[in-house]
């Protein structure tokens, strides 16, 4: 185990059961995964689905009945539960710090019962609040209470990850703050995956910050049947039935722009003039150009002005009076969703993108992005396809008897 | 004599039986504070063992404490053994029912969060779960100890040791001139010691409860 990180862990479920005494149904029947080292998996699903319970089996806090559990390879369906959870982070609703200690130590918990020496663990504390974002020296001596809801769960998060543990679970941990914290929690999270390269197994009933968060997305349907377990993308595009699609909600090929940056996108380029440039080489420009129309960029190479043929006429000639202000630009790293509501909202139907500080880049106009999604829906659903056609053909090997509803269903929507 | 008078002549006898009055409440409250909260704990997990520990003890405190030392006399016999029983048991109640109280209130979630870090059930009571019921099991101390100061009293009607044997006397010999005096000085030397125990139930209050969950 290294200073700073130590990378994720595979997990495989194989047959996972709970079987409460007296119920009729197992709450969770037979689930089987295979989670990827370092991939960050969304279970996702209605209340009472047992996404919780299928969570709480892999760090054992429910035991399960029937299945196997096994991380980074090894077994650890038997192995003693309390050795087992400290080597596997875990963050929960509304933080579940202990208000009675100070956040340093809240985070020094699983060190301090693994036997770190002092040292290491002070050292290790103001790292974590460190990499939470939270200043060690205003924060390390305070109490839970004395925390905004979002601090609270950042600390939350910094004691899951203190003894460096190779795999993350999170039960609905950004669930009971308000939209805009959680907003920044998210964010944060995806910049501390970045970093860290955990494996993170996160519960939540929010289809949307499963796909904001998730690699792959598990949609678990009643006693955690998982009715889809796929990429983002492929969900959203291609659900595999009904109960998918309607989880997925209204709106996926809007949720999908989510996905996309506008990196990932042409940009076109826009023919443009310089401020100091002389005016007759901007009349020239916008006779010559086919656009009707020029981007004026200040002395920084910054968006500044739209310029149109005439504008400069009607205002005789002055830079300073003619063309429209440039009220909106969006970056590469924004969304395609981003984009699309700059574009929607300018007149002209289109949006500068700019660089880190500020300089033009290119536009991107109602008609490229319209393209760029076609294109990208149709290479999502090919991709879809493709992959459930190899998963339906391994399954077609493996069993005769699933074969046939299965195989008659993939091959209709194929 | 004055009962200013009466305080001045006695008070090396009065001072004693203060003494010993404020030794046997403390010692088996000691005593009912690590029976009690060991009766909680084992108990607060099962809603039909925490009832029973809870019923029990108000049964024995519904016992005229007259009577249970009665009781005791031909069990024990005279002197301190009863008295130490009989507070004792009359001490627990308050503190039983707290500490199931207060071990059943810590928010599950909490408790959740102490198994999935990883912590040892002994752990989980220790560090997370006592910590947080001390609270109400100080204010179970409390009463049973205001309690006590009372029951103690009664002691003396088994040659136990105390301010009852004042009261006692006191009442033995109605009618004489310092009759009134012992009484008053009894009662009210337990009113004062009450006082104090009190005032350092306050001061334990502030030294051992966490500061992120003072109120």
């Amino acid at each position: 185990m290294s200073e700073t990180t130590s990378a994720g862990a595979t997990i495989e479920l194989e047959g996972l059961t709970k079987r409460y005494p007296g119920s009729p149904r197992p709450a969770v029947d037979n689930v089987s995964m295979e989670i990827k080292a370092g991939e960050t998996v969304i279970f996702v699903g209605p209340s009472g689905c047992g996404k919780s319970t299928t969570l709480k089996m892999i760090n054992r806090l429910i035991e399960p009945t029937g299945g196997r559990i096994r991380i980074g390879g090894e077994d650890v369906t038997d192995m003693d539960p309390v050795k087992l959870r400290r080597r596997i982070g875990y963050a929960i609703q509304s933080s579940g710090l202990f208000p009675h200690m100070t956040v340093a130590q809240n985070i020094a918990l699983v060190p301090r019962m693994t036997g770190w020496p002092a040292s290491r663990i002070k050292a290790r504390v103001e790292e974590m609040l460190d990499l939470v974002g939270l200043d060690p020296g205003e924060f390390h001596d305070r109490y839970p209470r004395q925390l905004s809801g979002g601090q609270q769960q950042r600390v939350g998060v910094a004691r899951a990850l203190a003894a460096d543990p190779p795999v993350l679970l999170m039960d609905e941990p950004f669930g009971a703050v308000d939209p805009i914290t959680r907003d920044h929690l998210q964010d944060e999270l995806i910049r501390l995956q970045h970093e860290l390269h955990k494996t993170i197994v996160f519960v939540t009933h929010d289809f949307d910050e499963a796909i904001k968060l998730g690699d792959r997305i598990a949609v678990l349907r009643e006693r955690s049947h998982i009715a889809q377990f796929d990429t983002p993308e492929a969900i959203l595009t291609n659900p595999a039935d009904d109960f998918v699609s309607g989880f997925v909600g209204a709106g996926a090929a809007l949720k999908r722009l989510n996905l996309t940056r506008v990196r990932n996108v042409e940009i076109t380029d826009y023919p443009t003039v310089a401020v100091d440039d002389p005016l007759q080489e901007i009349f020239n420009k916008l006779r010559s150009s086919g656009t009707n129309e020029i981007l004026l960029l200040d002395k920084r190479r910054r968006p500044y002005k739209w310029l149109r043929r005439g504008d400069l006429m009607r205002a005789r000639g002055s830079l300073a009076r003619a063309g429209t202000l440039v009220s909106d630009t969006v970056t590469r790293d924004a969304t395609l969703r981003d984009a699309l509501e700059a574009v929607l909202t300018d007149n002209a139907g289109r949006v500068a993108v700019t660089g880190r500080r500020g300089e033009y880049e290119g536009v991107v106009d109602m008609e490229t992005l319209m393209n760029s999604v076609h294109e990208l829906l149709e290479a999502d659903r090919l991709e879809a396809v493709e992959a459930q056609h190899d998963l339906e053909s391994a399954r077609t090997e493996l069993t005769h008897a699933e074969q046939e509803g299965d195989g008659e269903r993939g091959e209709a929507r194929a | 004599m004055s009962f200013w008078e009466y305080l001045g002549n006695r008070h090396q006898q009065l001072l004693t039986d203060a003494f010993q009055h404020a030794s046997a409440v403390f010692q088996c409250m000691v005593v009912a504070t690590v029976v009690g909260v060991a009766l909680g704990v084992v108990t607060y997990r099962s809603e039909w063992a925490g009832n029973l520990a809870t019923t029990a003890t108000s049964t024995i405190l519904t016992i005229p404490s007259l009577a249970m030392i009665g009781l005791l006399i031909p069990v024990v016999g005279l002197g301190v053994p009863p008295t130490v029983i009989a507070l004792t048991l009359y001490g627990l109640l308050p503190i039983v029912r707290n500490a199931i109280v207060g071990l059943r209130g810590v928010d599950p979630s909490l408790v959740d969060a102490a198994r999935g870090i990883g912590m040892s059930r002994v752990a989980q009571l220790a560090r997370v779960e006592l910590p947080l019921a001390w609270p109400p099991i100080l204010t179970g101390i409390r009463v049973s100890t205001q309690m006590l100061m009372g029951i103690a009293a009664i002691a003396a009607y088994a040659s136990g040791p105390g301010l009852g044997n004042e009261i006692f006397r006191g009442i033995a010999s109605l009618g004489s001139k310092n009759a009134l005096n012992q009484v008053l000085a009894g009662t009210l030397g337990i009113i004062v010691l009450a006082l104090l125990f009190d005032a350092a139930y306050v001061l334990v209050g502030r030294l051992t409860i966490p500061r992120g969950i003072r109120v």
